[in-house]
């Protein structure tokens, strides 16, 4: 089938399988390959992309399904509001080990602070617990989200100082 | 910083030759190659055996500093840290580096490899010398040209300076001239005071981590060479089973799909295995193709293999004195019946995948006798030697691009994929992209091994610990242990009680093993940690108090310093205010500690069951030792409170079950990493010790999970013997 999807502000036409999923159209078809795959069952969380603004996993995502819907991915979040502050963040956290997880937490992040934009930390896990890192790098995650969000970085968990 | 005389260190003692060769850079400039033989002394519990050490630096006629990064990049941070260590001697601001990824170059940069929190020990003194010599040689060029005295000359970001004339020189445009002049003696060149570093000792964030927050190809999976073809590889669900037919046309009528073909293979796991090759035009399609096919297995010995049947063979292996005696001292028999207390114990842990998030893959392209490979790979070397074996073609012919690994933990030290990447591009006829799917990659691992472990203790009348056995039920056969499957004559507290036994009896397995993060040390550190922490209690004393009197005097034990155990055991106890806090109803804290890759780690968890019948980490405290200087402390937090938390995932959850020689688990639904909900707040707390520094990558892990398992016990009276923690225990 040949689908005309938009992603990243352009339209862009695909010849696939109608059940091909969102995450192999971007790596393999269009050359998008800052979107991982981890799982292949939204498990993981490294393939999330945002789908219409909302952080979407990609691997069980159906090209069929995405019709209009406007995507964005690792490649363009720099130019959403909140993904340019997000990235930024996370390089002066210096958040990543190995880095494979950390275009779908950028994603995720990103989602969360559009809609979101002073989370608590409940929040924060809620939003994130569907993105795994196996390097496990998730107290620079937390710290580097609120410094996106203009917040302080302290853990409002830790009772224990 | 003057040139002034430093006083030299010995790198451990050692003698050595290090050999410098300076020259003319392509395109003009100093270049420096350096190598250095390097007898091995570490703990070996990697496969690495011998190995030489190599830098490339090159100073360009820009002033433009680029150091080859010969290691593969793993998350570990080794593209950053190394390149630290020359830059400060050479003296240059951190923003005029450029770093290069090597390609796979034995002769050219000897053994290239990530594993065993090596780095650090074998590259601190002998990269520092090499940013030295650069520098002296710039210095001299700058000498020379001014007829001034070498004393008289200063180094500053990138400059020579001449103080008395008020003249300065920047490295580039002493480059060429420095070409031109002999290499100094390496052990001769003057070293910075530490307290005038400029680069190590302050965080540098990771060199590669902007192009990876905006998405660029990095990682193995990312390759794309023109006219590649996609590949699954599809081996017998049982290890060591081979595929005798499948229906190969109607895998071949599928959308997608080129080509589909039965690979014969051999008997070695870290090599090519038998399997059914799917060659495609579309990696999906290929991976779906997969549902239609239908494999004849023979599936070999291993199927009458499982988990809860090797329980039951080493409960009753157990009740027979042990295969091999590890350590023997004193008299544990004699000793046991004269004990005031006695205590016994059964522990275990089981199988653990390696999990890396970005599954096994290769790319390889073979053609007219020669191989092209990019792969995520921890020991690039090891697999030219398998694909050369496996091909039939010469280590010459083989090229191979080490690409950043998406999360290694061991698991890329074997190279299976990429001799499975190779024989089926060369079948084909074209570059083929070989991925294995989540479950191809969870049931095709090199496990850490399962381990039982049966305890005994004696104590005396004043809680004192003078007799301890343990007979460790492992796997192997003949006498030899399987890969990461081994139990070692110093584990503690062998050495510290005047009658102790350990032993150790096999079980055949035919299900491949291998280093996982912390290999050995990462289950038995549970296991004695634990029991120790059972015999406090029993002797009534401070878990933590009594494993400082267990240390007893400042000394050292082998290559263990007992006073350095006791410092972070100290400092963990006063950052987390252990005995100082009362935790609530349900609440307790733990203690453990762990020598391992040359680290001193003593690790406090708070932990609480909750009555929903889940387990809350509310804390962890780290406090290590690794020696003078932290490099690169971001680094080296990240690294530390990333091997913490790993450890309690492994606790929390993990585990790895054989029925009949198959692995269950097939996902992160049934085999968890730890979530960002799950992971606790993780304190780190370096104690700067006079003692060369030393590795991070491994070390935090092993003592966490007994500092969790003790924290549990405080809490609620239960004792965790074995893993992964069942929360219904506290029901």
């Amino acid at each position: 089938m040949l689908y005309t999807i938009r992603i990243n502000g352009r339209a862009r036409e695909v010849e696939a399988d109608p059940q091909m999923p969102l995450l192999w159209v971007l790596r393999d078809l269009l050359d998008l390959k800052g979107t991982k795959f981890g799982c292949g069952k939204s498990f993981c969380g490294a393939c999330t992309v945002h789908l219409n603004g909302t952080a979407v996993r990609s691997c069980v995502t159906p090209v069929a399904s995405v019709g209009a819907a406007s995507i964005t991915t690792i490649e363009a979040v720099a130019g959403t509001p909140t993904g340019k502050a997000v990235q930024n963040a996370w390089l002066a956290a210096d958040v990543m080990q190995c880095g494979y997880c950390q275009a779908g937490q950028i994603m995720s992040a990103s989602a969360l602070l559009a809609k979101n934009p002073k989370p608590s930390d409940l929040d924060i896990d809620k939003a994130m617990s569907g993105n795994i890192c196996r390097c496990a790098t998730y107290t620079r995650i937390r710290a580097a989200i609120k410094q996106a969000a203009g917040m302080p970085a302290a853990d409002s968990r830790d009772t224990l100082r | 910083m003057k040139n002034a005389e430093n006083p030299m260190v010995s790198p451990a003692g050692e003698s050595r030759r290090a050999f410098l060769r300076a020259g003319v850079a392509v395109g003009g400039g100093l270049l420096l190659d350096f190598s250095l033989p390097r007898p091995l002394s570490a703990r070996a519990n990697s496969p690495i055996t011998e190995s030489t050490l190599n830098a490339f630096v090159q100073v360009s006629n820009e002033g433009i500093v680029t150091i080859i990064s010969k290691n593969p990049e793993i998350g570990q941070g080794i593209k950053t840290m190394l390149p630290m260590l020359i830059a400060e001697e050479l003296d240059v601001d951190w923003g005029d580096v450029r770093i290069e990824q090597a390609l796979s170059d034995p002769a050219k940069y000897g053994l290239q490899f990530a594993g065993g929190s090596r780095a650090t020990p074998l590259n601190w003194d002998a990269l520092r010398r090499v940013g030295a010599a650069g520098r002296q040689m710039l210095m001299s060029a700058a000498a020379n040209q001014w007829g001034v005295p070498l004393s008289e000359c200063e180094t500053a970001s990138g400059k020579v300076m001449h103080m008395p004339t008020r003249r300065s020189l920047g490295y580039g445009r002493l480059a060429a001239k420095a070409a031109t002049l002999p290499a100094p003696d390496l052990q001769q060149v003057p070293l910075k005071d530490p307290k005038n570093f400029k680069i190590i000792g302050k965080s540098h964030g990771g060199i590669d981590s902007p192009l990876v927050v905006a998405g660029k190809p990095l990682f193995g999976i990312d390759v794309s060479v023109p006219g590649m073809l996609y590949a699954v590889f599809v081996k017998s669900p049982v290890f060591g089973g081979t595929a005798a037919a499948a229906n190969l046309d109607e895998v071949r009528s599928q959308p997608g799909v080129r080509d589909a073909f039965i690979v014969n293979g051999g008997p070695v796991f870290n090599g090519l295995v038998s399997g059914v090759a799917i060659v495609g035009t579309n990696w999906w399609l290929v991976d779906k193709a997969r549902e239609t096919l239908q494999v004849k297995w023979e599936e070999g010995a291993t199927a009458a293999q499982s988990s809860e049947g090797f329980a039951g063979q080493a409960a009753q292996i157990s009740a027979r004195a042990p295969a091999a005696k590890v350590v023997s001292e004193g008299d544990v028999t004699e000793a046991l019946k004269q004990s005031a207390q006695r205590l016994e114990a059964a522990y275990s842990y089981p199988f653990l995948s390696h999990a890396t998030l970005e599954p096994q893959n290769c790319t390889a392209h073979v053609r007219e006798g020669k191989v092209e490979i990019w792969a995520p790979t921890q020991n690039p070397d090891a697999g030219r030697k398998i694909v050369a074996k496996t091909l039939g073609v010469a280590d010459a012919d083989i090229t191979i691009h080490m690409t950043r690994c998406g999360g290694g933990f061991g698991r890329r030290l074997m190279n299976d994929y990429m001799v499975e990447a190779a024989w089926i591009s060369r079948q084909v006829g074209a570059p083929v992209k070989l991925l294995w799917n989540r479950q191809d990659d969870m049931q095709h691992d090199f496990y850490r091994p399962a381990g039982f472990h049966f305890f005994k203790a004696g104590l005396d009348g004043g809680g004192k610990l003078h007799a301890f056995s343990n007979h460790f039920v492992s796997f192997g056969e003949n006498g030899k242990a399987a890969p990461s499957a081994d139990l070692n004559a110093n584990e503690f507290p062998a050495k510290f009680v005047p009658n102790v036994e350990l032993g150790i009896s096999l079980m055949p397995l035919g299900v491949p093993t291998g280093p996982l993060r912390a290999p050995g040390s990462n289950g038995l550190a549970f296991v004695f940690q634990s029991f120790i922490d059972e015999i406090a209690h029993a002797a009534g004393q401070d878990p933590l108090q009594y494993r400082i009197d267990l240390l007893g005097e400042r000394r050292q034990v082998g290559a263990f310093d007992t006073g350095r155990m006791i410092d972070v055991l100290e400092l963990v106890r006063e950052k987390s205010g252990w005995g100082k806090r009362t935790p609530p109803k349900g609440s307790g804290m733990g203690v453990a500690f762990y020598y391992s890759h040359l680290g001193y780690f003593a690790e406090v968890v708070h932990a609480t069951s909750r009555t929903d019948a889940k387990i809350t980490v509310d804390k962890v405290w780290v406090a290590a030792d690794v020696g003078s200087q932290i490099i690169n402390p971001t680094g080296a937090e990240n690294q530390v409170q990333g091997a913490a938390l790993d450890g309690i995932g492994e606790a929390l959850g993990q585990a790895i079950t054989l029925n009949a020689g198959r692995v269950v688990q097939s996902n992160f639904n049934d085999f968890p990493l730890l979530r960002m909900d799950q992971a606790p707040p993780v304190e780190v707390h370096f104690l700067k010790t006079e003692f060369p520094p030393t590795g991070l990558g491994e070390p935090a892990l092993p003592p966490v999970i007994p500092a969790l398992c003790n924290a549990l016990f405080a809490a609620t009276g239960v004792r965790i013997r074995s893993l992964p923690i069942d929360p219904k225990l506290f029901a």
